[in-house]
């Protein structure tokens, strides 16, 4: 499969994807431990990718969004932002919102 | 002529921004993935202009990421961006 059919299959099947540096349990760059810090705050179900692990993937989700970062936040099928545009709309409780208006759970205590 | 003052000179060009201040912060990622010896990798854009009024995030980033993109193919291995147009600061936006 060619990866932008993968990340394609990845985005709009999932209702929220991380592609990031490391794992949601183990990232490997500052900027996307900051995202996923702010996820899990939300408590919002996500799927976290790994491009280090994928040389195709790192490069294919840069053209597929023509995004030159990493992380990049997909949500139903929308690109969001990378850690910048995450962090700033999570701090101005935009972020909560979205994810509400997407039909997404968001914790209570967010 | 340093990274620093070069995306200076690329986003003065393109926006002729109302403030601009370009940091470089690669001090703070000595040891983690991207820094070099010597620095230069990592910066933060603080930049008000009236280019950036009405559109999202992601427009004003994409804007400043294909103004510099020739710094981000090479040596530029991160830059934080904060993007306003000129009052939204102050509209707690």
């Amino acid at each position: 499969m060619a990866i932008e059919q993968f990340i394609d299959n990845e985005v709009k099947n999932n209702d929220v994807v991380l592609f990031m540096k490391g794992t949601p349990q183990f990232p490997m760059s500052g900027f996307s431990g900051q995202v996923v810090q702010i996820l899990d705050y939300l408590g919002v179900p996500y799927k976290g990718l790994n491009v280090l692990e994928n040389e195709d993937l790192r490069n294919g989700i840069k053209s597929y969004s023509n995004w030159p970062t990493i992380p990049q936040l997909y949500v139903k099928g929308e690109f969001v932002g990378g850690c910048d545009i995450v962090r700033e709309m999570f701090q101005k409780r935009e972020l909560h919102d979205f994810m509400k208006q997407k039909g997404l759970p968001v914790k209570e205590s967010a | 002529m340093r990274t620093a003052d070069i995306i200076t000179e690329k986003l003065t060009q393109a926006f002729t921004p109302e403030s601009l201040r370009v940091a470089d912060e690669s001090h703070q990622h000595e040891g983690h993935a991207g820094h070099r010896p010597g620095g230069q990798t990592h910066f933060r854009v603080y930049i008000v202009s009236e280019a950036f009024r009405g559109k999202s995030r992601i427009e004003r980033h994409r804007m400043i990421n294909a103004t510099l993109a020739a710094e981000l193919q090479g040596g530029v291995h991160a830059l934080a961006i904060q993007a306003n147009a000129p009052g939204e600061e102050s509209a707690g936006r």
